[in-house]
This record gives structure tokens, sequence and C-alpha cells, in this order.
């Protein structure tokens, strides 16, 4: 069956969350978010206003949909602070890439790491676009429950802006 | 961190580029930090404009207004961003049926309940009796059908645990039963003034979350009060407000100078206001290890927590077991 993006297109963010946490993913979904309790948002926003003062492009909104950072030439390029949750990131970014695609644009990606220094390329296959399907598919699908994902606890909840509202319990 | 800014004063309250200055009436300049408000109190005659208004509201910034005698008049809450129209339809589906509003109106009520009896218990010399009026009546909790039979427990209930304040207060202060408007004796004046403070530091808690807080259970949802506020207060208004008086008048903070009457009102003067509030805002700043969450948690957090847990009951998560102090 063929692909139709139109119905299936999410904000980067939620592809961002689906390899993180699909609790996550559906709670934000829902619009409960917890943007007044985390620090890290606050910290990504500094690191991002001083990271690239240089370059002009910065945060482009794409088809009301995609902010994607940086966009030049050749590169889409996305500003991260640390490396801990690549996978995640290395797909949001391949979601934009697959996105431009659909629209025509060929580009490459380029995440930077500001706090490592370090930077990575990535590029659209055919192998990822089949992913990257799979995943909107089951992000479609998540959203839709009436019921967030049962919980289970990940090595980084403690770090997570939900962990409050997630393991708060009452012990009777 | 941002913390509540209390103006005693009277004068006008501004906007200067990103800075909010308060201005008294000898032209002396107070500067509130934009980042650092969560709330503003205004306990004087103050002067505002839209445009500081308009400027709050970006920040979601509260404002609480108190009349003369330091009596709550009400406040402006600002329209929320983070807004879940999942969870208020949801939430509004635990009002419309009757056996789950009657569940969370039970909750809030044997919680209130909890912190109560905790209270007597620490004080218990002379009030054994009442204590246990209260520990039979709260079997009836469970059996309630209806919410108004509810209320008429816990209306029961506060009166015997009000009769306990004179013998857990030291001191000549007193209590011959609860009157809310007006108050005409301290103890009333101390009550009525802490569970205002109580109310509008719910709502602000309430309005870091997805919660809509014109929907209630145990109190009515009414057009004027956002009584979701009045049912959470329920359960911290014991816990916070009642030791922070306690503490104030044992320690003989709080004295009669404190107070003023006119016309037959009791209320807190200046000084007696500035004292309750140090306090009330130290008690809100202490923090507990939470079993649970293996952090450490302030009073105000614990109210977050209880809207926390609102959430996932009504989107169907988890079960709303109220809080009961367990320290
Ligand atoms: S705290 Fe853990 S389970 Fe909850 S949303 Fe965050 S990562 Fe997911």
């Amino acid at each position: 069956m063929e692909f139709n993006l139109d119905n299936f297109k999410v904000q980067g963010v939620k592809v961002n969350y689906y390899y993180i946490c699909k609790r996550k993913l559906w709670l934000y979904s829902k619009g409960i978010t917890m943007e007044q309790n985390s620090d890290r948002v606050m910290i990504g926003k500094l690191v991002h206003e001083n990271s690239y003062k240089r370059l002009k492009k910065k945060e482009v909104l794409i088809d009301d949909m995609l902010k994607i950072d940086i966009l030049d030439n050749d590169y889409v390029r996305e500003v991260k602070i640390s490396s801990k949750m690549t996978k995640a990131d290395k797909m949001q970014l391949m979601y934009y890439l697959y996105y431009l695609d659909s629209l025509g644009i060929k580009k490459k990606g380029l995440i930077n790491y500001v706090k490592e220094k370090r930077q990575e390329e990535i590029e659209l296959t055919d192998e990822y676009k089949r992913e990257i399907e799979k995943t909107l598919i089951d992000i479609k699908e998540i959203s839709q429950k009436r019921k967030p994902p049962e919980l289970v606890k990940l090595p980084y909840c403690t770090k997570c802006a939900y962990y409050e509202f997630c393991f708060v319990k009452e012990e009777v | 961190m941002s913390r509540d800014f209390y103006i005693f004063s009277n004068g006008r309250l501004k906007r200067k580029d990103n800075t909010i200055y308060f201005i008294d009436c000898l032209e002396n300049k107070r500067t509130l930090p934009i980042e650092q408000i969560n709330c503003i109190h205004l306990f004087g005659e103050i002067d505002l404009n839209s445009k500081l208004i308009n400027y709050l509201s970006q920040y979601g910034i509260m404002l609480s207004f108190y009349n003369y005698y330091g009596y709550y008049s009400g406040t402006y809450y600002p329209r929320k961003k983070n807004v879940s129209g999942f969870t208020v339809v949801n939430q509004a589906n635990h009002y419309n049926d009757y056996e789950k509003r009657l569940y969370i109106a039970k909750a809030f009520v044997d919680s209130a309940v909890h912190h109560i009896l905790k209270n007597m218990r620490r004080h218990k010399e002379g009030i054994e009796d009442l204590i246990e009026r209260i520990q039979n009546e709260r079997k009836n909790i469970e059996e309630a059908q209806r919410i108004d039979e509810l209320m008429g427990i816990e209306g029961r209930i506060r009166k015997s645990y009000y009769k306990s304040f004179n013998k857990i207060l030291k001191s000549d202060f007193g209590i011959q039963k609860r009157e809310k408007r007006p108050p005409t004796d301290p103890v009333n004046a101390m009550i009525s003034f802490g569970n205002s403070l109580m109310y509008t530091t719910v709502l602000s808690e309430i309005y870091k979350t997805q919660l809509d807080p014109t929907i209630s259970f145990l109190h009515e949802p009414s057009v004027k009060r956002f009584s979701l506020g009045l049912d959470i207060s329920e359960i911290f208004k014991p816990l916070i407000v009642d030791t922070v008086i306690f503490s104030l008048v044992n320690n003989r903070v709080i004295t009669f100078d404190e107070f003023d009457i006119e016309e037959g009102i009791c209320y807190l003067n200046e000084k007696g206001r500035k004292k309750f509030i140090s306090e009330y805002e130290r008690k809100l700043g202490t923090t507990i290890k939470h079993r649970k969450l293996k952090r450490k948690v302030s009073y105000r957090m614990f109210i977050r927590l209880e809207c926390y847990k609102l959430i996932k009951h009504f989107i169907g998560d988890e079960e709303y077991k109220p809080l009961k102090a367990w320290w």
C-alpha cells in the first residue's frame, strides 16, 4: 500500500519521543506537557540561542509542522546538548529529511552536539524511509489510544520532566 | 526558583521594559524580577494598568487581591497555555457520573480528616474524647451515598476539631465556634486568612497543570469561584494552615497585638499578616523525603503532585488515592 505522508505527518518532537518513551509520546500528544518544571528545556533554549548566532537561517518552520534548526544548501542541522539520546535525535532528523524529500528537497543531516563539540552526519536511505513510515503509523496508533501506555521504568526516567507525574503514588 | 510577592503598602505596580516595579506612595521603588514571580498578592490600594496585566499573563503570573481587612477578594487568573482538551473532557466525565464524582469527593474528605486527626494526636491531652468522636464519624464517609451527606459529616468533624483548638492553643487564644464572615475573634481571623492564602496557593499549582479549575467534585462547580481550588484546599488546610496557626500561637510569635477589631470585624493587622505569611511561606518551602519518588518534595510541590494524581485518575492511568501525610 502506498504510504501517504499527509495522513501521518506529526511534529518532529513526537518522532523523538517515540524513540525515548511511548508513554511520554502519548502524554505529549494529549497536551499533557511539563514545560513548567523542566530545567533542561530552559538549558536547551539557552544553548540554542547562543550557539548559532553567526548562521543566518535558524529555526525555519516548514509546512506549519517542522521546526528545523538550520537549513543550508546541503544540510539540515540539528543542535543538541548531549549525545545521550542519539537514536531519538537521529530519527527526528531522519524524519525531517524524509519530509523534505517528499517535498522534492534532497538534503543530508548534521547533528551538532554542542557540549561535546562533535558532529554526526546522516543520510536518508531506503531502509530509513521504511523505518520512518512504520514509526509514523505507530505514532498515530499510540496517540489515538484512550489510555496512556503503562508505566515501565526506564533508565532515564529520573531525568525526565514527567518523572514526578509518572511515579507519584500513595502507599495504600 | 519562583516565589510569591506580597505587597502591603499603597502605590502603583507597573511594567517598564522587562521588569515589574512597585512604587509606593512615598515614591520608593522596588523591583520584582519577572522570571522569579509565581504570584503577586496585593494587600494595599494598588493602581495598575492593562499593559502590566498583559505582561503578567505572558508569564502566567496570578494576581490576588485582598480588601482592607486582609480578606480575600479575588484572583486574576491568566489564560492558560498548557491546555489539554482530552484531560478536561475526562475531568468533566468524572463530575457528570455521580458515582465517580462521589469517589473523588470522599477521597478529599478522608484525606482532610486524616490530617485533622494527625494534628489532634500531636496535642492529645484533654481532647481524647473529641478524637474518638471524629474517628467514629470518619467511618460514615465510606458509606455516604450523597455529596451533601458527605458535607454534613465533614461539618460535624470540623466542629469537634475546632473545639479542640481551645486545648491545642496555649495562651489565651480561644475559639467559640467557626465563623466565616466576618470573623470576630483572632483565631477565626487567622483561619480565614490562612484558608484564603491556601486557596490561592492551590490555584497557582492547578494553573501549572492541565486541570480545569472550574470543575470540582466536593464543592459544587460554581460560576463565582474556581471551585477545584476549594476541593484540593481541604486536603492541605489542616496540614499547612492549621499547623502554621498552632506554631505562631504556641511559640508566642503572634499575640493579641497583631490583631485589630473594627466594627465587629477581627483581622490581622499589617504586622500580623507579615508574621503569618512568613511562617506560611516557610512551611510551604519545607521539604519531606518522598517515599515513592525518593527525592525531597516541598509542601508546595505536594499540592502539584495531588494535581498530577488527579490527572492520572481522569485519563484512566491510575486510580486516585489522596495524600495521607505519613511523617
Ligand atoms: S518518566 Fe519515564 S515513563 Fe514517564 S514519561 Fe518520562 S521516560 Fe517515560
